[in-house]
């Protein structure tokens, strides 16, 4: 008999599936029904760029004490894919577990002498209940689902709890599906040793928390934040966000009296006109956004530019993923910072903002149309497929049903009638955010000329070059103002003092939280600050000066981020050792620690 | 290059119209561009227009691309937002503005490269979203801006100021217009003042996409001879199929002419398109007629103006997406944010 691993409440289980087989409804199932029992947990897509037939997989993390990211290694595989079999197999944890179909026997050599194989005919159970081919597929899904709810000394009545949710009204689903899953459970109690090693016990460490993707997460943030119009094109990882705004639109946006919409959603031709809509659309006073990835915003760079020389209120959320259009699209990665930050020719800089999760998601999706009203330019939202396309337990979504948009430095009918001096780029309070005018707004004054940069303060043209200089200072001042708006930098200072600091951003932060925890353990003491946003509040820089080295712990190859810190902060770049982790793979707690625990051994 | 204001002195007995505006109201700074060049006259058209219809010019925005063609917004409805944006974009940037207002008339101008070379795509896809705006195109077969080079309208055999002879097909807008469901589409020439002032008045009008492509001759590089966007080439070879007048609403309509050879055309708003058919075998309603005609007469060296195709009861973008009456972009909190009650029903859902 080979070591069987123990834990409880605190382990990785993992599906291979083959995509499009109808896995992921059981899957997610699955992780549900052990979230209502109180314990967290952390599921992830693992999917190829294909529709059907090639593999996916689905890691699920049960972690009682609620770290979030990805920890690395498998405790039970549950193995549905043959044509992944060996891979599967070889990515169990000495003393793991190997769930699998024994329908058709294998030889001796697809196993591995250190883990524990568990067969349950599937196939055989399935076609001896069901003639209908798909019934057949659909439930096995859901079978298995019932043998581990009993392999794993789950509440079974927790998944039937889920099971009438889902199939209200709709009683001979939810009948077909209880016995199914009572199928699968019962076998594997009356055939199979359960439970395993490997157990779920009822605890109370999900609270209110709610399970969401970082993706329905924004585009709910853009409705509350009062976008009207979103132009977008279809890219993964991001096209789920402009999918899930098209739905919340028709639940929320569809007005009760007429019927008609109160948001108009246009999908481009390519990423230069959805760009271009929502710069039209911003010129024109609406709020206005687009959701995109990496190649999306290098078609838009163009735009980009414009918008800022011109002033134009923007929302782009970029949901990061690899390298070019043949580059890794379904896996996750930072790797867009240093080409949003400074998109387009000529100088410029963009406010950045970092989401952790789909908390953050939702909140600074609203902020970024708030923001880039208020500071007339283009915002992004740089969030990954990491937190886009994985539900992820998050604090509950708040809004203060006070709070109203603020939409910027606007002059009005009345300040206009008045005789309010109006220039377009004139800076008339040190801010160095001018005011301006929606078209249409008055009979004889206020309109002016958009153009990018040969104009002066009143918006007329000029070639000039002290008016070109005076107005690109006035643009840094503007970026100066952005400091005090963006989302503060969050500290979480050591329980000892310490000369090392660690800075982090975006879905980093769970895989970086559980690694502080265990480092501290060891002894190795680090305060650690996420920024939340570029251009860098004053607190990174104070951050940065108080500690002698500071890691930069971030998932791309180039350490962009650190790049940044570098640049705008002045900092000697050997002060800053990066932590880089680009392999495809979400980071994990055992890299980080790893990387940083030798360093400080040294 | 410096901005040029007009004193904005007003001579009592210039003619109001019916805002009490006068001419001078709807014009924009003075022009740079070189003396002769056929966009000015468009310019001049479009401020001709736009008076004549009694707009209020704030109420109107103006767009463009990059190219001479482009910067012609300033030059014209000097009281009106405009936005210069980039090469080949206007379409998209018309589009999002269109969707955040709805009640403001939207014109862009555009040049035969920006919307035929590097634009065609966007000039496309607005045309078949059906955008409602006033899409004029200065076509002049070259790039002006860049000092001559051709550009995708350029005629296939056509001969540039150099000498080189262009040996690519030419892209056909008005072709393209038709295609794609444009449901207003005509064909002028800044030349022609007499059909290029209704055209632009109908087109606005027009509650749709309304597409025109204006012949517009580059004096410093395409109007020498061989070249088929000359002044001379189009005057030869201009086949006007009809005569419009816009007749506005308010006005009673005299019925005095031959029938057949005049048609009226009452649009949404009510007012009347009164045309005068030149060739009264040709119907302005049909979509596939009017593309063979025009393919006929271009295989012919000649260039076929007028209005080309009017569909009297269009849709446009906002019916297709059937958005609210009022303009997205002045709806407030309260239309737009479903509140933290509805959200804790979402949060609900998601336990
Ligand atoms: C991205 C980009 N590429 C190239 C240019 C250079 N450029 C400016 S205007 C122009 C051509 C304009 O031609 P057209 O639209 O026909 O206008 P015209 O000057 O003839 O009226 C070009 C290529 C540019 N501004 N932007
Ligand atoms: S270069 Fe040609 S298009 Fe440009 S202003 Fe001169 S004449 Fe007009
Ligand atoms: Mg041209």
């Amino acid at each position: 008999m080979p070591y069987a691993l123990e834990a409880t409440n605190d382990f990785v289980v993992k599906f291979a599936n083959v995509n499009g087989s109808g896995s992921a409804s059981a899957n997610e199932l699955f992780a549900r029904s052990i979230l209502r029992m109180g314990v967290p947990v952390s599921p992830r897509n693992i999917f190829p760029s294909n529709i059907q037939g090639l593999p996916t997989w689905y890691e699920v993390r049960v972690t009682e004490k609620g770290y979030l990211g990805r920890r690395g290694g498998v405790d039970l595989m549950v193995a549905m894919n043959p044509q992944t079999w060996k891979q599967d197999v070889a990515e169990i944890e000495p003393g793991g577990y190997l769930f699998y179909d024994n329908t058709r026997a294998l030889p001796p050599s697809a196993f591995r002498n250190d883990i524990n194989v568990i067969g349950m005919p599937l196939t055989e159970i399935c076609n001896a209940t069901y003639t209908d081919p798909r019934q057949r597929q659909l439930f096995k899904n859901i079978i298995y689902v019932g043998a581990l709810s009993a392999l794993l000394d789950m509440d079974a009545g927790e998944i039937e709890k889920l099971f009438s949710e889902q199939y209200k009204g709709k009683e001979a689903l939810l009948d077909s599906n209880v016995k199914a899953l009572h199928l699968g459970r019962d076998y594997a109690k009356k055939e199979l040793d359960c439970p395993i090693g490997l157990r779920v016990r009822r605890a109370d460490n999900v609270g209110q928390r709610i399970f969401v993707d970082g993706n329905s997460a924004a585009a709910l943030g853009c409705v509350f934040g009062g976008a009207t119009v979103c132009a977008w094109y279809p890219i993964t990882p991001s096209s789920s966000l402009a999918e899930a705004f098209i739905a919340q639109c028709r639940r929320y946006r569809v007005d009760k009296q007429t019927g008609r919409n109160k948001a108009a959603i246009i999908q481009a031709e390519d990423e230069l006109a959805s760009i271009g809509i929502v710069v039209g659309a911003g010129w024109n006073g609406a709020r206005s956004f687009t959701a995109t990835s990496g190649p999306g915003i290098s078609l838009m760079q163009e735009f980009i530019g414009l918008a800022y020389f011109a002033e134009i209120p923007a929302t782009i959320i970029d949901v990061q993923r690899g390298g070019p259009s043949t580059g890794m699209p379904t896996r996750t990665q930072q790797g867009d910072i240093l080409l949003c930050a400074y998109a387009s020719n000529g100088d410029t800089k963009h406010v950045l903002l970092f989401p952790e999760d789909p908390k953050e998601c939702f909140d600074f999706s609203a902020a970024a149309l708030d923001l880039a009203d208020r500071l007339q330019t283009p915002i992004f939202v740089m969030t990954d497929l990491d937190i886009g396309m994985n539900q992820r337990l998050a604090e509950p979504f708040a809004w203060d049903d006070a709070k109203r948009m603020d939409r910027g430095k606007v002059m009005g009918f009345d300040d206009l009638e008045a005789g309010r001096q109006f220039g377009r780029y004139l800076d008339v309070d040190g801010d160095g955010i001018p005011y301006r005018t929606y078209p249409g707004t008055h009979p004889r004054r206020g309109s002016f000329f958009t153009r990018g940069t040969t104009k002066d303060a009143f918006a007329r043209y000029s070639e000039e070059g002290p008016v070109y200089v005076e107005n690109m200072e006035r643009l840094l001042r503007k970026f100066e103002t952005a400091k005090t708006l963006v989302p503060a930098p969050i500290l979480r200072p050591a329980k000892q003092r310490t000369s090392i600091g660690v800075i982090h951003y975006g879905s980093t932060a769970p895989a970086m939280n559980e690694a502080l925890d265990v480092l501290e353990g060891r002894g190795l003491h680090l305060d650690a600050l996420r920024i939340r946003a570029f251009p860098f509040p004053a607190e990174v820089e104070r951050f940065i000066a108080e500690h002698e080295q500071v890691f930069v712990v971030e998932q791309n190859r180039d350490g962009q981020l650190r790049s940044l810190l570098v640049n705008e902060c002045g900092i000697d770049p050997a002060r800053l050792p990066p932590v880089l982790h680009y392999d495809g793979t979400p980071i994990t707690a055992r890299f980080i620690i790893d990387v940083i625990a030798k360093r400080m051994a040294t | 290059m410096t901005y040029i204001t007009k004193p904005k002195l007003h001579h009592p007995s210039l003619p109001t119209n019916r805002l009490g505006y006068t001419r001078r109201d709807y014009e924009g700074s003075v022009s740079t561009l070189c003396a002769g060049c056929g966009h000015d006259s468009i310019s001049a058209a479009i401020i001709q227009a736009c008076f004549e219809l009694s707009l209020p010019p704030h109420r109107i925005a103006k767009l463009s691309g990059i190219g001479c063609s482009s910067k012609t917004p300033t030059y014209f409805l000097g009281n009106s937002h405009g936005f210069n944006s980039v090469h080949g974009r206007m379409p998209s940037v018309l589009t999002g503005a269109n969707l955040a207002n709805r009640d403001l008339i939207y014109m862009g101008v555009s040049g035969d490269g920006d919307s035929a070379s590097i634009g065609l795509g966007q000039f496309a896809h607005s045309i078949r979203r059906g955008v409602n705006m006033v899409y004029i195109v200065m076509n002049n077969g070259v790039y002006g801006l860049t000092k001559g080079q051709f550009s995708a309208t350029a005629d296939k055999g056509s001969k540039s100021k150099r000498g080189a002879v262009n040996s690519d097909e030419p892209i056909d807008l008005v072709g393209m217009a038709l295609q794609l469901g444009a449901t207003f589409v005509a064909r002028s020439f800044s030349g022609d003042k007499q059909q290029l002032v209704p055209l632009i008045k109908a087109a606005i009008l027009h509650k749709g996409a309304a597409f025109i492509d204006c012949i517009s001759p580059c004096v410093a590089f395409n109007n020498h001879a061989g070249s088929t966007k000359s002044f001379d080439y189009v005057r030869e070879h201009n086949e006007a199929l009809n005569r419009l007048d816009v007749i506005p609403e308010r006005q009673t309509i005299e019925v005095d002419y031959e029938p057949g050879s005049i048609e009226e055309v009452v649009q949404h708003d009510g007012s009347v398109l009164r045309l005068n058919k030149l060739a009264p075998e040709y119907d302005p309603h049909d979509r596939i007629a009017a593309l063979t005609h025009l393919q006929e007469r271009h295989a012919e060296g000649e260039v076929v103006t007028g209005l080309l195709y009017l569909d009297p009861t269009p849709r446009d973008l906002h019916d297709h997406l059937a958005t609210v009456e009022k303009p997205l972009n002045v709806l407030d909190e309260a239309e737009l944010c479903p509140g933290q009650e509805a959200l804790q029903r979402f949060n609900a859902q998601h336990r």
